[in-house]
Formats: structure tokens, C-alpha cells, sequence
């Protein structure tokens, strides 16, 4: 056991990032102190999934220091299965971008590296905050190097992406602002209560609040995760975003950012807002249906590889959204893995797509064909993860979309088989575009000589790649080595939203009313 | 009554050392000084400093036991300590800031320049506490001339000669109507202190709901409103404000944006908040002015002026105009803590005049800078100064995303403080519309860091832009706070909560 092991990954990046910034004397000096630093955090976080009590549905690793009294704030991290999860994921895809990066970005790297792993610490803390202002706090540090990370390596429209990403994030976040802070004084008129913002406490305050304002606090906070998310029809920003940013940044984005939002909508609005949630389940999971549908119809036109994977994210989001929302421990539990799923799966996607874009400095579909007698390894590599995505039994997808679609069908909160059906329905389109776009790029005749020219895969690309195959597989074979990790949680979570829905959790808004 | 200006002479020695200040250093300029003499005009400068340093050191030598000076013209209680150690403390920065502007050092009569702050200093130190309607009126006439001659300051400039002219002609027409006001209000109450003017409305004698003298009562509330509504720059008694800031040297800008701004608030907060507070019947505040929703009418001006400053802001392409809107906005912020008239509004009020403070003067300090360098205050001006200018880029960008009020930096911690005063009186749609106006101010602010890190120079030339060590060294003096304040913010509002439970009612 190392103390204190949470803070230590949580600000070793931050750490780093000074590092980085201070010892600019070269950029492969400033590259290695990137890796070795968010290396060495991986490897710390470890101990975080190991040392993780399954069986305990409580906050473990919990650091709590007094941060300001004058407003009841403190400094109070942990994690439970659910977070746990989703900071190892961090910590294991950080890496992956920054070596990633190490040919790509050629212009102001100690920056680069800098801004990567601020971001890092931003996103763990996100994760593991138990403290709504601290949470606050690094879900806007985010921001930052986000928008310098599109804005300066970013592609030709990279000025438009950044505003788009920007405006949208922050009108979200400040609505949020406002429930957290209505949140902290509903919590002071509380019988002996006073104001606070943290979350272990406004877990049992937040249930009681009438069901009118309630809806309002659960509709602020879901806005921004929402947005974040991306659901329909908030996901504009999303393909800008995407196609603008380096490979990199997308990763990055895809991969954890867009966690964020699912992460939060679990872990407020189900938690905070139950009744809440109970009333808007069905709305939200018909944004994820709708999302599903057409993210895929819309990639299913792409002429871009970025922009058709970006499409497809939002699809792939729609399923985790309608897992959430199904309120079942199988659909929880779906939405999880999925996050996982979905952060390996299109993170890798992205990487393929940036290391094409390396060698033809163009995303075109039609510039493509018969890659795979060129360069066989990268075909190969490409095969398995565009599977992972479609949800090909065996390989990672499969598994969480399976557990989504049952609970969903189980599921007493959303009471009709249709959610199912069309849902289904974006699985099959899946497939259609993935390997659409796949046989057009991959297999057939050359379509520009320039292809012929082009070399396999380097070993530090294989070296990034293969981690995330073997997870692919792993997750698909043996799922249960991470959802076991996450089971209690889940069934804290969904048992308070049943006792709620039984009207068994007695409050006094209920009796009031 | 000379016992009682004898009694009141040891608890004013700070504002007895300001108004020495002004005049020794007029009497110095006048002796040594003459056309051409610049050297004098800086020995000025050091004098006028000399006299703030002083001052501030004086100040917490104060007793702040809450009491009247000079019969009832002055209050004294924590409440205007606060006010004046930020005065002062602006002042001393503005004198700074001054001696290295090219804009004021190349004047002739830079001297005098130096006169008139003080001049200004002394007349804000007695708004902080002005109780009186006489003292009320006069300061903020004193605080007034001396600004319009500090606008119109340099004299070869068409443009400050035009802000001087638009200053005079509106604050002459503002304070007229006011001073209107305050007359109807003394012919009804029958008294001038505000305290007096309390217990006589509140005794509920002299003004009758069914009467005309309620109206009377409206109308000199209003235009009395109109009066402070100019000094603090409230939409719509705004119009003066952008051209002023953008004709009038940098530093004067920050100065007014930052001091004139905070003293304008603090007389206001003492007259609205004492004047007419119902002890009798307990109604609390407004309790003597019934029928009207004043918190509603102040809470409409604040979402005026937030919304019309940073809307108008997004189009301007001169960056001292842009901080004079966006200026206006934080008027508009800072007067939501007005509209709840509670003591955590308060305590927001103040704890954001400290964090606007040092996140406005820093931001006025790099557009003064960038001026003086490159003789431009154009935002096209500023592509690459990222890369050309390091710490000059992320100081700027520290001070605007700091204005914007993104965690971690000061700024937040000041929003978040207004919002919760007016979320915790259940203004929730006022909240929303003050984050709203967050969103709003982030694409103009954006702007700026995104010419100076995301797009090339305009002409190419990315040679290093070098600054002297002390612009250096003075940026990171102000990017500290703002620091600072964002992480571990604590003492500040204890700070800002003890001078608000001692406020003199």
C-alpha cells in the first residue's frame, strides 16, 4: 500500500506539467519527461485497481482536508468502483496520447506535454472529487488546455472548433454552477443543516428536495453533462471539435472528455436527484436512442474518417446514455463498460486515423484503397478495432452493448420494448458504415498512386496500439475482472433509485406533498 | 462645536494626510515646477506617493469602532476602512503605473497630473464614509472635477479633449439632478444626515402613502439614484463611460475603473442601506419605501448594465474600450450583492471589489504596457504577442480568464460569492442571467488569447517584443493575487465579512 496514493496520481501530472515547462530545454526532453511522468502515474493507479475492496460499496481512498471554512469547502477526494474505473482509464490512455504525439507535434512541444498533463490531473480530479466546488473547480480546468490543444495544433478551421467547444462547455458548466450553489443553500435550510457542497452529505439532503425544484437542479446538471456527453441535439461542437483537433486531442477527447459527461450524469443526477431522474428517464433515453440512430446515419455519409468516427461516437454514447437511464443494475453496469469500450475503442480508432493521416496528410475515404496488401500490420490493427466498435461478440463492444440492450429490456423505469428495438437498430447500422468505410479504405484497387508508397507501422506505433487490442480482447473474453470491481456501486446506486420508485425512501418533501 | 471638530481631528489623520499630500505637492509644483520642467513633475509624483505610503500606514492605526465624525458628515466603521485601504492602495499603483507611462510622462504638466490623484484620493476617502447629504454631494463633486481634468489630461489628443468635454457636460447634468434630489429630500425629512433622514421616514410622520409627498419621495429617490448611477457607471447612466476610458491615459482608466467605481458603491451602499431601513416597524430594507419593488428596479439595472456592457463589448477592436465595457458589465455583477441587501451580498460586493482590483489594474497595466511598446492598443496588434512577449501573454491571458471568472483563478471565487448571495435570496433567474453574461463575456475576453496565441502576427514579424524588468516583475505582482485568491480565498472573505457585520446602521 503506498498513502496516500490517490492524491499522488492525482497531482503527479500537475507535477509533471511543471516539470515540463521548467526543464524546456529541448523538445525530446520535455517528450520523455511527458511519458515518464504519466507513465509512472499509470503504473501508481494500478494500486488504486488492485487495491480497490470490491465488496465495499463505499468511498475508499478518501483524503479530506478542511480547504475553506468560510464556506464549508473542503479538499475531499475517493473513489468508488464506478470512478475508480474511469481514473485508471485516465491514467492508462494519457500515455498512450503523449507517445502518440511524439512525431505529430512538432511545434511548441514542451507546451503540448504541458497542457496534456494538466489536463490529466484536471480529468482525475473530475473523477475522483467528492466535493462539488473542488469538482467544479476541475471540471472548468479543463477548459484551458483544451482550448489550446485544438486552437494551436489544431487543423485549418481550428480557431472556429475551439470557440464552438468553448461556448458550449462554458454555458452548460455555469447553469451547473448555479444548481451546485442552490444545491448548498437548500442543504443550510435543512433542520441544523448549513450550506456545503459535499457530495457524501448532499447524497442524503438532495432526495428530499421537492420534486419541483428538483427537476430544475437535475435539468441544469444534466445540460452540462449532456453537453459533454455529446447527446443529441447538443452534439454539434462535437465533429468540429473532433475533426480540427490533433490526434492527440481527439484521443484525449473521445477517449475521457466525453466520460466526463456519463460520469456525472450517474454520479449527480441518479445519485442526487433520484425522484428527479425517475421522471426524466424515459426523455433521456429517448435522446439516446435518437442519438444512436442518427449518429450512425450521419456517419454512414462521411466522406472523412475523422469526421465518420466522430459521427460514430455520438451513436456509441446514445447506448451509454440509454444504459444509464434504463435505471437496471445490467444497464448500469452496460453503460460502464461501454465507457471503457467506447474510450479504447474510438480512442484507438482515432489513433489509426492520425497515423494514416501522418503518412497521406489526407482523412479522405476515396483517397484510400488497398491499403491492406501495402501495409498489413496497420490493416490488421484497424480489423480488430473497427469490430471492437461495431460489437463483434469476442471483442469488448459486444459486451456492452449486450448488457445495455437487456437492461434496457428489463428495465421497469422505461416499461416498453421499443427503447430495445431501435436501438438494435443503430447496432446493425454500426456495422454497416464501420466496414463500409472500412472496405473502401482498406481493401479493393489503390486509388492514388501515393498509396503504394506508404510504410507499415513503425514498432513505437504497434507498441501503442497493442495495449489497447489486448484490453479490446480482455474486456471481451473476460469481462468480469473489471465489472466485478464496479457491481456494488452500481447496486448502491440503482437501489436507492428502486426504494424511490417504491416510494420507500420516506422524505419529507413526499410526506409534504 | 469646535469641541466636536476637535474631538473628530484624531480619528481623520489619514484623510488630513491626504489632503497635505495635495497641497504640498501643489505648493512644490508650483514653486519648482514651470513649461518644460519634467524632472520637477516626477519629484511631484515621489511626493504624492510619499503622501499615499503615509496614509496607508496609517490606517490600521485606526480605531474602527463604528462613530460619527464632524457632528454626522462622516461615518467611520470597517465598511469604509475597507473602501479606503483599496483606494489608497489603487492610488498608489496608479501613481506607479504613471511614472512609467509614456502617455502621461510626455506631457508637460505631468506635475499637476500627479496633484489631481491626490485630489481624487482625498475626495473618494470621503465618499467611503460620507453620511451627510452635504458630504455626499460635495465629495463626489471633488472626485469628479479632479477626474475631468484627468480624462482630458493629455491636452494634444483629440480624442481625451472629446472625454473631458462628454465627462463635464454628463456629470455636471448627473450631479445637478441629483443634487436636485437630495433638495426634495431634505424639504420632506427636514433633515440631512442619513441617519436622521432614517428615523424621520421610518416614524412614518412626514410622508404619506396616499400623498403626493410619496411621490415626491419616488422622485428624489430616483434621481438620487441617477447621481450614483453615473459615478458607478450603471446602465443607463453609462454613456459617458466608454468614450471617457478610452480618451483619458491608461492609467487614469484604471484608476476610475477601479477606485471611482468602488467609492460610488460604497456611497451608495451607506445611503440606500441606512436611509431607509424601517426600525420602527421592522420591515427591514426598503421597509420606509412601500409600493415599489426597489430591490426589482435595482436588480433590472444590474442586468442592464451586465448584459448591454458585455454585449457592446464583443464588437470593439480598441482593447481600452473593450475593458471600459466590460467594465460597465462588472458594474453590473457587483450591483447584484445590492439587490439582496443582505450581508452575504455585501460581503460578495466586497470581496469582489478586492479580486476586480487586482485582475482589472492588471489588465489595464498590459494594454498600457503593450501601448507604450508598440504604440497600439488595436486587438490585431496583439497576434503573436504569446510567442513574442511570454510573460506579457500569460499574464493577460491569466487577468482575462480571471475577469471571465473560470476557476482556478480569482475571478471565479468573486462570482461565485455574488451568486450565492443572490441564489441563497432565491434571485435564481438572476443568477442565471449573471452566468449568462459569464458566457457572453468569455468571446470577447477569448478574443484576446486567441490573437495572442492562436493566430500569426499580422505582418509576419515574430521577433521577441522585450519588456523592461519591471513591467515583468510589476505583471507577476498582479498575477500572484490572482493566483492566490483562487485556491485559498478564506482570509478574504473573513476579511470582507467582519468589515460588512460592523456597517453603521
Amino acid at each position: 500500500m503506498i498513502p496516500h496514493v490517490l492524491n499522488v496520481v492525482l497531482f503527479l501530472p500537475l507535477i509533471g506539467a511543471a516539470a515540463v515547462m521548467l526543464a524546456r530545454r529541448s523538445d525530446s526532453a520535455a517528450r520523455w519527461t511527458g511519458v515518464v511522468f504519466s507513465l509512472l502515474t499509470f503504473v501508481l493507479s494500478l494500486e488504486l485497481f488492485f487495491g480497490y475492496d470490491a465488496n465495499n460499496p463505499a468511498m475508499q481512498f478518501v483524503e479530506k482536508v478542511s480547504w475553506i471554512p468560510a464556506l464549508n469547502v473542503s479538499y475531499h477526494v475517493g473513489l468508488d468502483g464506478i470512478s475508480m474505473l474511469l481514473v485508471v482509464l485516465t491514467t492508462f490512455i494519457t500515455p498512450i496520447v503523449l507517445i502518440s504525439s511524439w512525431s505529430s507535434i512538432t511545434k511548441n512541444v514542451p507546451l503540448y506535454i504541458a497542457m496534456m498533463l494538466i489536463l490529466e490531473t484536471a480529468m482525475i480530479g473530475v473523477f475522483s472529487s467528492l466535493d462539488i466546488f473542488l469538482f467544479y473547480v476541475f471540471w472548468e480546468m479543463i477548459l484551458i488546455p483544451m482550448y489550446f490543444i485544438i486552437g494551436i495544433w489544431g487543423g485549418k478551421n481550428r480557431i472556429y472548433a475551439t470557440v464552438k467547444f468553448f461556448i458550449y462547455t462554458m454555458v452548460g458548466s455555469l447553469l451547473m454552477l448555479i444548481a451546485i450553489i442552490w444545491l448548498g443553500y437548500y442543504a443550510s435550510t435543512m433542520p441544523g443543516g448549513e450550506f456545503t457542497t459535499d457530495i457524501t452529505m448532499l447524497f442524503d439532503i438532495a432526495p428530499t428536495i421537492p420534486l419541483g425544484i428538483q427537476g430544475w437542479m437535475f435539468a441544469a446538471f444534466a445540460l452540462s453533462f449532456l453537453i459533454k456527453v455529446p447527446a443529441f441535439p447538443l452534439h454539434t461542437w462535437l465533429p468540429d471539435a473532433h475533426v480540427e483537433a490533433p490526434t492527440g486531442g481527439s484521443v484525449i477527447l473521445a477517449g475521457v472528455l466525453l466520460k466526463m459527461g456519463t460520469y456525472g450524469l450517474i454520479r449527480f443526477n441518479l445519485q442526487l436527484f433520484p425522484q428527479a431522474s425517475l421522471e426524466f428517464a424515459s426523455f433521456l433515453s429517448v435522446l439516446g436512442v435518437v442519438g444512436i440512430i442518427y449518429g450512425a446515419l450521419v456517419s454512414m455519409v462521411q466522406k472523412d474518417v475523422k469526421k465518420l468516427v466522430a459521427y460514430s461516437s455520438v451513436s456509441h454514447m446514445g447506448f451509454i446514455l440509454l444504459g444509464l437511464f434504463g435505471v437496471t443494475v445490467t444497464g448500469l453496469q452496460g453503460g460502464l463498460i461501454q465507457m471503457v469500450n467506447h474510450g479504447l475503442s474510438t480512442g484507438a480508432l482515432f489513433l489509426i486515423v492520425g497515423m494514416i493521416y501522418d503518412r497521406r496528410h489526407t482523412r479522405m475515404i476515396e483517397e484510400f484503397g488497398g491499403l491492406a496488401r501495402q501495409i498489413p500490420i496497420f490493416a490488421t490493427f484497424f480489423m480488430i478495432v473497427t469490430l471492437s466498435s461495431i460489437g463483434l461478440p469476442g471483442l469488448n463492444g459486444f459486451v456492452g452493448e449486450f448488457l445495455i440492450l437487456l437492461g434496457s429490456f428489463q428495465s421497469d423505469v422505461l416499461g416498453s420494448p421499443w427503447y430495445v428495438v431501435f436501438a438494435a437498430s443503430g447496432v446493425v447500422f454500426a456495422a454497416v458504415y464501420m466496414l463500409w468505410m472500412y472496405q473502401r479504405v482498406v481493401f479493393g484497387v489503390s486509388r492514388n498512386p501515393e498509396n503504394e508508397k506508404l510504410s507499415d507501422l513503425s514498432i513505437r506505433e504497434i507498441g501503442l496500439l497493442l495495449p489497447v487490442v489486448l484490453f479490446i480482447v480482455w474486456i471481451g473474453v473476460y469481462p468480469s475482472t473489471f465489472l466485478d470491481k464496479t457491481e456494488s456501486s452500481v447496486q448502491r446506486v440503482v437501489e436507492k433509485l428502486e426504494k424511490v420508485q417504491r416510494g420507500e425512501y420516506l422524505t419529507t418533501s413526499v410526506s409534504e406533498q | 462645536m469646535i469641541e466636536i471638530i476637535f474631538e473628530s481631528i484624531p480619528s481623520f489623520w489619514p484623510e488630513i494626510t491626504l489632503s497635505l499630500t495635495f497641497v504640498i505637492s501643489m505648493i512644490v509644483e508650483f514653486i519648482v515646477g514651470g513649461k518644460g520642467k519634467k524632472s520637477t513633475g516626477m519629484t511631484t509624483g515621489l511626493i504624492v506617493l510619499l503622501g499615499f505610503t503615509v496614509t496607508i500606514l496609517q490606517m490600521p492605526f485606526q480605531d474602527l469602532e463604528p462613530r460619527l465624525l464632524f457632528g454626522t458628515m462622516i461615518t467611520l466603521d470597517p465598511f469604509a476602512a475597507f473602501f479606503k485601504y483599496l483606494i489608497v492602495a489603487a492610488g498608489i499603483i496608479v501613481i506607479v503605473f504613471s511614472m512609467q507611462s509614456h502617455e502621461v510622462r510626455r506631457q508637460e504638466t505631468v506635475g499637476e497630473f500627479f496633484c489631481f490623484i491626490a485630489a481624487m484620493t482625498f475626495g473618494m476617502f470621503l465618499m467611503a464614509g460620507a453620511s451627510n447629504l452635504l458630504m455626499i454631494y460635495l465629495s463626489i463633486e471633488l472626485v469628479s472635477l479632479s477626474s475631468y481634468i484627468l480624462a482630458g489630461f493629455s491636452k494634444k489628443l483629440k480624442r481625451s479633449g472629446e472625454a473631458a468635454l462628454k465627462y463635464v457636460l454628463f456629470g455636471g447634468a448627473a450631479s445637478g439632478v441629483m443634487l436636485y434630489g437630495m433638495s426634495l429630500l431634505y424639504g420632506l425629512t427636514g433633515a440631512l444626515d442619513i441617519y436622521s433622514i432614517q428615523s424621520t421616514l421610518a416614524a412614518g410622520m412626514v410622508v404619506d402613502v396616499h400623498d403626493w409627498s410619496f411621490v415626491v419621495l419616488m422622485l428624489s429617490i430616483i434621481m438620487i439614484l441617477v447621481g450614483f448611477g453615473y459615478k458607478i457607471s450603471a446602465v443607463p447612466f453609462h454613456f459617458w463611460t466608454p468614450d471617457v476610458y478610452e480618451g483619458a491615459p491608461v492609467s487614469v482608466t484604471a484608476y476610475l475603473s477601479v477606485a471611482s467605481k468602488a467609492a460610488g458603491f460604497a456611497v451608495m451602499v451607506r445611503f440606500f442601506y441606512v436611509a431607509f431601513f424601517d426600525s420602527v416597524l421592522d420591515l427591514g430594507k426598503w421597509g420606509s419605501l412601500p409600493l415599489v419593488d426597489w430591490n426589482m428596479i435595482i436588480a433590472l439595472l444590474s442586468v442592464l448594465t451586465m448584459t448591454l456592457g458585455n454585449v457592446v463589448a464583443i464588437w470593439q477592436d480598441n482593447l481600452k474600450r473593450m475593458l471600459a465595457y466590460s467594465s460597465i458589465a462588472h458594474a453590473g455583477y457587483i450591483m447584484m450583492g445590492l439587490v439582496v441587501m443582505s450581508d452575504l451580498g455585501l460581503t460578495a460586493m466586497l470581496a469582489y471589489f478586492v479580486i476586480y482590483f487586482f485582475m482589472n489594474l492588471g489588465a489595464f497595466y498590459i494594454v498600457m504596457s503593450v501601448a507604450d511598446r508598440i504604440g497600439s492598443e488595436h486587438i490585431d496588434d496583439y497576434r503573436g504577442l504569446g510567442k513574442r512577449a511570454p510573460v506579457i501573454g500569460v499574464g493577460f491571458s491569466i487577468f482575462l480568464v480571471s475577469l471571465t471568472g473560470l476557476p482556478p483563478l480569482a475571478g471565479f471565487i468573486g462570482k461565485w460569492m455574488l451568486f450565492s448571495a443572490v441564489i441563497e435570496a432565491h434571485y435564481i433567474w438572476l443568477a442565471v442571467i449573471g452566468v449568462l453574461n459569464s458566457a457572453i463575456s468569455l468571446y470577447y475576453y477569448a478574443r484576446v488569447f486567441r490573437n495572442m496565441y492562436l493566430r500569426e502576427p499580422l505582418n509576419g514579424d515574430e521577433s521577441p517584443i522585450t519588456f523592461s524588468p519591471l513591467v515583468i516583475v510589476i505583471t507577476i505582482l498582479f498575477i500572484i493575487p490572482n493566483i492566490i485568491f483562487g485556491v485559498y480565498f478564506g482570509p478574504l472573505i473573513s476579511y470582507a465579512q467582519r468589515s460588512v457585520e460592523l456597517f453603521l446602521q
